[in-house]
């Protein structure tokens, strides 16, 4: 028996060098919390594609273009964890954590997607485009007197992407009627120069960051490849050619945008928040339970860092109502505590001894401490779920399951961790003096 | 020992003003939608320097947004709440307001389009419903081995109905006064509050069902008061532990998660309320059928003649 205990109090203690471990240093590859918008500001949007000029059947191709166009624009924002993801039939949700974003770089986002094509400028030419492949302008050539821009809107069909005979990548493409009279002249005048490929103002980056531009090998009438690109790259730029091709106009639905300054007092806030949260309760639990109640701070503050390194190791995603939960969780994890203790002292003033009347406030409490949790269990799937099904989905989200989480593991921790303690105590001189169990000196 | 059961019909008086008061401004006054179910958005300024509340609040009226609503926050910045606004309307409306009061920094956006708000409501009351067929089945099999389920089980509603009511309530005269609002945290935190109260009143309701199987007294009003005092310091302490951390969340994290701190506040009192005072003592007068008694208990004049 007291060899098991002190095993049992070997792994806990384990447990909590791990948990603390795993809160300080990076371990499996978790460097910090992961936060969520409100806590390091950045934005949440979700967009409705307008697809009634698609034609049925095509509508998921091009949301794909879209999202790669998106993506193209989101990459030199830098942003470490960006989330571009299609949700239903016309939307799109884009998750930018930590980034302070301003009006303008929001709006360049949702722009309708057209890509140009640019030549390299002469030195006294005007330059639309600077990188570092040279400065570029517009590759436009005069139709029936007028001067037009090669763009994406004069693909005739979807690009896609192949493999050549010698099996290398090849994207292939095809002009329209005006586009086939456009790119003869252009890629005539081009031969052995690069063609450049911009969006806005940004060009179109393959894998290594580098702009895209291959060079023109021949004279390009309808159809015509590009190849040289790798199959990623190929893929990802036939999607973005390809959204060109049918401009497709976004509405913001949803828009939340967050200052990363913001967040910092937050996080403060919430933490100053716990913190005290916890003291009260833990002198709470001491000053009306005494001994048991400081056993049962000992799991508190066990509990908290377990939590928290779970939270960290999942990883949770955490907001404000996500810490809300976490610390209304913490008032509720002494619940269980709460009712053994009680239960305890009931069977200690029945006439039990205090090493029999633990066991039996243990056992008996279990019934209730199982079907109390019930209803929150419940509650939290549901919220769960409800969040998973809108838009503002984080908040209620993360509050659902970091109380979930929160209840769960203060089932253990009461239940296991203050056992042992208390068991562990009993073998001590101490456990003679019943003063130290409060209410337990008082038998009738 | 200790009387609870004794003190039922001052009890329900309690909880029918409380509630009759909550009733009222529900009709009067309503609830107040937040952006997430109504639309619009809602942005977070601060200025670099001191701006009244009135002239922003003029300001923004002639700049056509006769409905706007604002509020300042405890650290001097302003919430701007306004129909929804596209990319432009917002890019105006922030230049035309520096242009006013100076520079200003935009701390939070937040923009709701109709279509996601209605989604959003919908999906809501389809989580509030799941929940309470949830419950209502949780609460049917956690009472299935009680003498009586049907009452209990009935008990244990009415007193989450009191719960929600008395939240709901409290919070129309909050929005009327403070102009506070319905957001998805405040559901959040109905919900949780649900959850807390009915797992207080099962506990409650266990012990009644343990000392009846005892057999501690014939008289039920006797059993049911025992069992409260015995589960009395159980439940005080863990509303008490909890009252502690949802204080301390209220007090230190502020505005942002103040309506869901209010909720849980007021919720967990009402709920340990409900589930120590109305719950069982309706299980006495449902025992004893005296529904009648609480009329006549009223001191109202002619209830008076009538006792008398």
């Amino acid at each position: 028996m007291a060899k098991r205990n002190t095993l049992t109090l070997i792994i806990i203690l384990a447990l909590f060098v791990f948990a603390i471990c795993a809160l300080i240093y990076p371990l499996f590859g978790r460097e910090e919390m992961r936060l969520g918008l409100d806590l390091q500001g950045g934005i949440h949007m979700v967009y409705e594609a307008d697809l009634s000029q698609v034609e049925p059947g095509e509508e998921a191709s091009v949301i794909e273009g879209v999202m790669a166009v998106i993506g193209n624009r989101i990459n030199p924002l830098g942003v470490t964890e960006p989330i571009i993801q299609r949700q239903g039939k016309d939307r799109i949700l884009i998750e930018l954590p930590g980034i302070d974003i301003t009006d303008k770089e929001k709006e360049r986002l949702s722009r309708v997607a057209i890509l140009e094509f640019g030549e390299l400028a002469a030195d006294d030419e005007e330059a639309k485009w600077e990188n570092e492949l040279g400065r570029w302008k517009p590759a436009t050539a005069l139709i029936d007197g007028e001067e037009r821009v090669l763009t994406s809107r004069y693909f005739k069909e979807n690009t896609y992407v192949d493999r050549d005979d010698l099996g290398r990548i090849e994207l292939s493409f095809e002009w329209d009627e005006e586009g086939s009279k456009l790119s003869e002249i252009i890629t005539g005048r081009l031969i052995g120069k690069p063609l450049g490929m911009f969006e806005g103002d940004e060009p179109l980056l393959g894998e290594d960051g580098i702009p895209i531009a291959p060079t023109v090998q021949s004279t390009i009438v309808d159809r015509g490849v590009i190849t040289g690109l790798s199959y990623n790259e190929a893929t990802s730029l036939s999607k973005q050619l390809n959204a060109g091709r049918l401009p497709v106009s976004l509405k913001i639905l949803y828009d939340q945008t967050v200052s990363p300054l913001l967040g910092v007092d937050f996080i403060d806030m919430s933490l100053k928040a716990g913190l005290i949260g916890i003291i009260l309760v833990m002198l709470f639990m001491i000053i009306y339970y005494r001994l048991p109640g400081v056993l049962a701070s000992l799991a508190l503050i066990f509990y908290g860092a377990l939590v928290l390194a779970i939270f960290k190791l999942v990883p949770v995603t955490l907001t404000l109502a996500g810490i809300g939960g976490f610390v209304l969780s913490i008032g509720m994890a002494v619940d269980a505590n709460v009712l053994i203790f009680e239960r305890m002292k009931e069977e200690f003033r029945t006439g039990r001894m205090l090493g029999a009347a633990i066991e039996a406030g243990f056992n008996r409490a279990w019934a209730a401490i199982r079907d109390s949790n019930v209803t929150t269990f419940i509650v939290c799937i549901i919220l769960y779920w409800l969040g998973s099904s809108i838009v503002a989905s984080a908040p209620v989200m993360g509050f659902a399951l970091t109380l979930f989480i929160g209840v769960a593991v203060s089932m253990f921790t009461a239940i296991v961790v203050t056992r042992t303690l208390l068991r562990l105590f009993l073998g001590t001189p101490l456990a003679k003096k019943t003063s130290l169990f409060s209410a337990y000196s008082g038998r009738e | 020992m200790f009387d609870m059961v004794g003190k039922r019909f001052l009890f329900f008086l309690i909880s029918a003003v409380v509630i009759l008061i909550g009733i009222v401004s529900l009709v009067v006054f309503g609830l107040k939608p937040g952006i997430e179910f109504s639309s619009g958005s809602m942005m977070t300024v601060s200025f670099e320097q001191e701006v009244a509340q009135s002239e922003l609040k003029q300001e923004l009226v002639n700049l056509g947004y006769p409905n706007v609503i604002i509020q300042r926050t405890g650290e001097g910045d302003f919430f701007i709440r306004t129909p929804e606004l596209t990319g432009e309307d917002k890019a105006a409306l922030e230049s035309a307001l520096s242009a006013r009061f100076g520079s200003l920094a935009e701390r939070e956006f937040y923009s709701v389009s109709p279509m996601v708000a209605e989604e959003t409501a919908h999906n809501a009351a389809i989580a509030v419903a799941v929940a309470a067929v949830g419950i209502l089945l949780y609460i049917t099999w956690a009472f299935r081995r009680m003498p009586r389920p049907l009452h209990y089980g009935t008990c244990g509603i009415i007193a989450l109905v009191h719960d929600v009511l008395v939240v709901l309530g409290i919070f129309s005269i909050l929005g009327a006064i403070l102009g506070w609002e319905i957001n998805l945290m405040f559901i959040t935190g109905v919900l949780a509050v649900i959850g807390y109260s009915i797992n207080n009143t099962v506990v409650v309701f266990d012990r009644i069902r343990e000392n009846l199987g005892k057999g501690i007294s014939p008289d039920f009003e006797v059993v049911v008061n025992g069992s409260l005092v015995e589960t009395l310091s159980r439940s005080l302490n863990t509303s008490l532990t909890t009252i502690f951390v949802v204080l301390a969340l209220l007090l230190f994290v502020g505005a942002s998660i103040q309506n869901f701190a209010v909720v849980l506040l007021i919720g967990i009192i009402v709920g340990t309320f409900s589930s120590l005072c109305i719950a069982p003592t309706l299980l006495i007068v449902w025992e004893r059928g005296e529904w009648g008694k609480f009329i006549q208990w009223l001191p109202l004049p002619p209830a008076k003649a009538k006792g008398g």
